[in-house]
């Protein structure tokens, strides 16, 4: 397999230098003052030119916020984080507004190239639309025009604030709220910037939509805020990448995505998560407690999460999905590596409320190294909703004889026509499979990476064809010395 | 091309290969035959380097180097093939996928160039002909719900594709009717070369029928007991293991 062999080589190229996203561009930036206070929030709202009716949903959620307790329930265990010693705020300092690239700073351009996504190249081969998000601020946005001919708004979030904020109010924190859980509390009150989309009725959108994220200041914890809402028959599928440079301190990112589909809409959002993940022995590294949700709200709607989480030192995750709408259906998809000290705690929730509502969840975790792998699921069946189905297949792969895998499904049917299906295993890359590939020339690591590709097969499948690409490299990087 | 000297070996505590003396030449066809538990499968694994089995005496040179020393992926680079008894299962890499990845190692190994995915393609579709393996069975998992026949075939197919130098056959003929027993002996025939050396382990007289050895050696209890021609195979199945067992 060629992506394998890749693979290899890229983790022998950066073995010196070892994480490979782990370096930073010294480009100025602006901040806010240290620390978290309604002057700081005053201050982010400042910065965004924002209307008063967002400065006071910030503050709302604040003092919310500040009434939280840290939530303790995942199997994941990090020092207490001091919300006192982050910076809540940083932008790259910029002259004026950009008309083209050709006015991006050099060096951030720069860092895009490091990061293999060239903008100009990107327009012009993939046909992708890029919100580029440096830090907290969308710096270019492309393909605006192709957009607009069809009526797609897909643009930062401070700008939807501003420029259309009868959409932004009517949706945001209508899938979550600002009470809805302490991390995504704080999200509402310090957001610094994100996406926005929105797909006009009966609009397929012509292209995937792309963001890439970025966190480039040290100690800077990243806020970032997703809406995206696809009208009546509307289709919309967005590409979520990330990667981080390397820092020792870790780093706070807690992000909230919101997803709306009404009648005969379909959102499908793909994530392939690259953070830095820690060192081998577990120093550093990224702490990522995201919530993502959507909101199936009309009939026959639906809405697919794919995953590919390799990053992070702790994650805290479980893309969801409201099956409001009758026969709606929601998907997750998910693959999710953890290698040496690397903890994560993630899963989804299919909450039906809808009759003829169905979901599928299929999760595939490994666990290499001295790490910890939580599947955490739920499917409820609410009164109403007649005729449900689901079908759960959670799959954990262990590599070597430290790490540990864990499965917690929860499962509440209170309608008694429900069919839900759950299946479950566990294995271990057996000794035979490593012999047998081996003595066909394969060599140990990249034995692994084949056979963990082909473990992960029906998720990387659910994959636009770029992602899926990058994803297999993705899948050999993590499991780096996993084999002795 | 093999030269195996008073090979001693053991798994755990127990001594399994008691003195092995062996020599292959290139272009030879040897039978190693003998009782279940005589050490058959051992000297097969021993040969390719699989984990678990401790070599306490004697020495093992493949063309001229200490076979012993290098690694499995090492060794199989260097041109020692492996046919599997039973093959093993990779759940979601498909044949192709598994064949590519194994001949660009090999051939990265060896110093020669990665195949690009067209010439791949055509040089696998070349292959597989002969071995009634169609694309439908290139496309499926490696050996996931394979049929004894399927996995045969796909083991006699890569062996065609790596091209080694020693290939050994661990009871091919098990788990394969008449039908199918002819199709991959006419593959391994093909594959019979000047410069290739093969030994083919086996219980049965009946695969010595298809593959015919130029020697044949009885394996009991570690070690080799008889060495002769082809029409050892013959008399052994007449007689059985029974004189050897004593």
């Amino acid at each position: 397999m060629v992506a394998v062999r890749e693979t290899v080589e890229t983790v022998h190229k950066v073995a010196g230098e070892k994480y490979k996203y782990g370096f930073s561009t010294d480009i100025e930036s602006e901040r806010a003052p240290i620390g978290l206070s309604e002057d700081t929030i005053r201050y982010i709202s400042a910065k965004k030119d924002e209307p008063q009716w967002m400065l006071d949903w910030r503050l709302e959620a604040y003092r919310r916020w500040l009434t939280m307790d840290e939530p303790t329930w995942a199997k994941v265990e990090y020092p207490p984080i001091d919300f006192q010693s982050a910076y809540y705020y940083s932008a790259p300092k910029q002259k004026a507004k950009l008309d083209s690239l050709d006015q991006v700073d050099p060096k951030l351009l720069e860092t895009y190239k490091k990061l293999g996504i060239p903008l100009l190249e990107q327009q012009m081969l993939a046909g992708v639309a890029v919100d580029a998000v440096f830090d907290s601020v969308s710096v270019v946005t492309t393909f605006k025009e192709k957009l607009r001919e069809v009526g797609v708004i897909f643009c930062p979030f401070s700008e939807a604030v501003r420029e259309h904020p009868e959409l932004v109010q009517k949706y945001l924190g209508s899938v979550v709220p600002t009470s809805d859980n302490y991390y995504a509390t704080l999200n509402s009150a310090v957001f610094s910037d994100g996406s926005f989309v929105y797909i006009p009725p009966g609009v397929r959108c012509p292209m995937e939509l792309s963001t890439y994220f970025r966190i480039n200041e040290a100690q800077t914890g990243q806020f970032e805020r997703t809406l995206i809402i696809a009208d009546k028959g509307a289709y919309v599928s967005y590409l979520e990448g990330c990667t981080a440079p390397q820092r020792d301190e870790n780093q706070l990112h807690a992000a909230v995505v919101e997803l709306i589909a009404h009648d005969d809409a379909e959102i499908k959002y793909s994530t392939v998560q690259n953070w830095f993940p820690g060192d081998e022995n577990g120093k550093g590294g990224i702490y990522n407690f995201v919530t993502k949700r959507g909101d199936c709200r009309g009939n026959r709607s639906k809405i697919s999460w794919t995953q590919v989480e390799t990053g992070s030192a702790v994650t805290w995750k479980y893309p969801s999905c409201i099956l409001r709408g009758d026969d709606s259906r929601g998907e997750f998809y998910s693959i999710a590596i953890s290698n040496h000290y690397q903890q994560v705690d993630s899963g989804t929730k299919m909450i039906h409320l809808g009759k003829n509502t169905s979901s599928r969840i299929i999760s595939k975790g490994i666990s290499a190294g001295r790490s910890s792998n939580t599947y955490r699921g739920l499917v409820s069946v609410h009164k109403k909703a007649e005729g449900v189905r689901n079908f759960t297949q959670c799959d954990s792969l262990l590599i070597g004889d430290q790490s540990s895998a864990h499965t917690v499904p929860y499962i509440e049917a209170k309608n008694p026509t429900a069919i839900l299906e759950h299946e479950a295993t566990t294995s271990k890359i057996s000794e035979d499979q490593l012999f047998y590939c081996m003595q066909r020339g394969i060599p140990a690591e990249e034995a692994v990476a084949l056979i963990v590709n082909g473990f992960c097969r029906d998720v990387l499948q659910q994959l636009p064809m770029e992602f899926a690409v990058e994803a297999q490299k993705l899948v050999g990087i993590s499991l780096e010395g996993s084999v002795g | 091309m093999l030269e195996i000297k008073n090979l001693h070996a053991k798994v755990g505590d127990k001594e399994i290969l008691k003195g092995i003396d062996l020599s292959v030449g290139a272009g030879e066809v040897h039978a190693i035959m003998g009782p279940n538990g005589s050490g058959k499968s051992t000297l097969s694994y021993l040969l390719s380097g699989r984990e678990g089995y401790e070599v306490t005496k004697g020495s093992v040179t493949y063309k001229g180097q200490d076979l012993l020393a290098l690694s499995v992926d090492e060794r199989a680079a260097a041109g020692v093939f492996l046919a599997f008894q039973y093959p093993i299962e990779i759940p979601g890499v498909t044949t192709m996928t598994f064949l590519k990845a194994a001949l660009n190692s090999v051939r990265k190994a060896r110093g020669e160039d990665e195949l690009d995915a067209p010439r791949f393609l055509k040089l696998v579709r070349e292959k597989a002909k002969p071995l009634n393996v169609a694309d439908d069975m290139l496309k499926r998992a490696l050996n996931v719900g394979f049929s004894g026949g399927e996995k045969k075939r796909a083991e006699i197919l890569q062996m065609s594709l790596l091209e080694p130098s020693l290939a050994i056959l661990d009871e091919t003929d098990s788990g394969l009717d008449i039908d199918a027993l002819k199709v991959v002996a006419d593959g391994v025939n093909a594959l019979r070369s000047p410069d290739r050396a093969m030994i083919v382990i086996t219980h049965y007289q009946r695969l010595l029928d298809y593959i015919v050895p130029d020697i044949v050696h009885v394996l009991s209890k570690g070690k080799i007991v008889r060495t002769g021609g082809k029409e050892l195979a013959g008399e052994l199945e007449r007689t059985g293991y029974a004189e050897f067992a004593a």
